[in-house]
């Protein structure tokens, strides 16, 4: 199998240049994917039968549910990259995402509060997926806290590596144990969140928030990427020249 | 459709504006930090290499 | 020499030079106590409400107190220069960490687990529920000293070590505190425990195949 492909991406400064052509359209098809989605979801989808206008929240709140998860996993794959290949540019990518998932498990807590309120009457119910998105806030915190504290960037990045595939083996037990938690303690949810089947009208717009939520993650994670790839390479031959654009001229005439 | 009726979201407007509006100042400050730092970034490294020519 | 004597030999270490400072030996046992104090002080001594709720602080008296002297496992050797040695030696890290690790489960989980029913009868725990407290203790001590191992050897070689490693700690712990907690209150109740106690068992054992090999590995990292 040819593998060319593999280790250029491997290499920061292929890596850098991809990344460079491929934020702007990313950038563009993400912003008119949550457009679309998000208007649709608003304007256009009908309200619900049940829960009337209030169930609109979901369009933004289970996007950043699923997307809090599938960070988790890009991480976890990242470091396998990290750990079996040494790739530094899966540890910028890693490292670039943590933020990102932190900030959708943020959004989705406070979108399923603010979606809680009017269906449980009060903003925090110890929900099941409310409570393993909290656990999963504090691992992204766990992560992020042990990047800063690493100063090495060779060693935090397999260190991070390391964690976030503890924390994949461990996510799902989490998710799991807390599932059977709930039921132990009755009562302490009322409603579940996702109806078990959702109109096509309601679903579409759905699908095309979380495909804008994607592009959005894919966006920034490349631009976050491209920021730790120049701190990590700055004293680098291919930095300096790309940012000394003068100087290349001079010697490609 | 009405605007009234539209921005009142039949009585839940508490809870689905703060909601929309929490997630798009998040995505939008999560897309312009990186994009201020690389531009600080690229600005240091150009400063230094122009800097080591000299 | 064998891997197994190896192993014997690092446990045995570990153990004597844990058992020489005694002082040291004693502090988990005392915290796990007083923890287990505050709850009656604080939310008042009807025994209703601690038979209610004695499980659920039993257990996060014995996770606590596991997490309190986590730090030691690794960082006295990482000081001195044994854990390079340890890295360096013919045999496989991962068993000679897992040593490490069980040695350390023996000087500070067991001594919980033999305390607990001593601080279940302070709690007014049901006598029904005390098999199914001891059996958790016993599934689900090692089970934080094999996770807690792998976040002591990420941050050995860092100044800023304890509420870090509490941080990454606490949130790997929950699946243990819910089902070892819950097994409790379920035979509290009268009710069957099989289930959490099969699933801390497959826990416990995905644990001593998986963690000593991150174990290994993150301490490669942190001396790297």
């Amino acid at each position: 199998m040819n593998l060319v492909w593999f280790h250029k991406l491997g290499s920061p400064k292929y890596f850098y240049a991809l990344a460079l052509r491929l934020t702007p359209w990313l950038g563009g098809l993400s912003f008119v994917l949550l457009a679309l989605g998000l208007y649709w979801g608003l304007v256009v989808a009908p309200p619900d039968y049940q829960q009337g206008e209030s169930y609109r929240i979901i369009f933004v709140h289970v996007p950043s549910a699923w997307m809090s998860m599938f960070t988790w996993m890009f991480m976890a794959f990242c470091g396998l990259l990290v750990l079996v290949w040494r790739m530094k540019v899966a540890a910028s990518l890693m490292r670039a995402a943590a933020p990102l998932g932190a900030s959708f498990t943020f959004l989705a807590l406070v979108t399923g509060s603010l979606w809680g309120k009017p269906m449980w009457g009060a903003y925090w119910v110890w929900d099941a997926r409310l409570t393993s998105e909290l656990i999963l806030l504090f691992l992204y915190l766990g992560f992020m806290a042990l990047q800063s504290a690493i100063e090495q960037r060779e060693a935090a990045g397999r260190a991070g590596a390391v964690l976030a595939l503890v924390g994949v083996i461990n996510i799902p037990i989490i998710h799991f144990s807390v599932e059977w938690w709930n039921t132990l303690h009755q009562g302490a949810t009322i409603t579940k969140f996702d109806s078990p089947s959702m109109p096509v009208e309601m679903l579409l717009p759905l699908l095309v928030s979380a495909a804008g939520f994607m592009a959005y993650f894919a966006t920034v994670v490349l631009k976050r990427a491209r920021c730790d790839i120049l701190e990590g390479q700055a004293a680098s031959g291919w930095v300096r020249e790309w940012a000394t654009p003068a100087a290349t001229d001079h010697r490609n005439p | 459709m009405d605007w009234q009726s539209f921005l009142a979201m039949g009585g839940y407007a508490a809870f689905v504006w703060p909601s929309y509006a929490l997630v798009l100042i998040v995505l939008i400050a999560n897309a312009v930090i990186p994009h201020r730092r690389e531009r600080a970034l690229r600005e240091r490294i150009a400063r230094r290499t122009t800097g080591n020519r000299r | 020499m064998g891997l197994g004597r190896a192993f014997r030999a690092m446990l045995g270490r570990d153990i004597r030079l844990a058992v020489r400072q005694r002082g040291e030996l004693a502090q988990p046992l005392v915290f796990f106590a007083a923890v287990a104090t505050l709850f009656p002080l604080a939310l008042g001594p009807e025994p209703e409400l601690l038979e209610r709720i004695a499980p659920g602080i039993i257990w996060v008296a014995a996770l606590l107190s596991a997490l309190l002297p986590m730090d030691r496992m690794f960082r006295p050797d990482y000081e001195d220069g044994t854990l390079e040695q340890m890295l360096l030696s013919p045999h496989p890290a991962s068993v000679l960490a897992l040593a490490k690790v069980v040695a350390h489960w023996l000087v500070t989980g067991v001594p919980v687990i033999l305390l607990a029913p001593l601080v279940a009868l302070f709690l007014q725990l049901p006598m029904q529920a005390l098999p199914a407290l001891l059996a958790t203790l016993a599934l689900g001590t090692p089970l934080l000293s094999l996770i807690g191992a792998i976040g002591v050897a990420l941050t050995v070689g860092l100044r800023s070590g304890g509420p870090l490693l509490a941080l990454l700690l606490l949130p790997l712990y929950v699946p243990v505190l819910i089902f070892a907690a819950g097994a409790v209150d379920r035979a509290a109740a009268g009710l069957p425990i099989a289930g959490p106690i099969y699933l801390l068992a497959a826990m416990l054992v995905l644990a001593l195949t998986l963690a000593p090999m991150a174990i290994a590995a993150s301490l490669r990292i942190s001396l790297s």
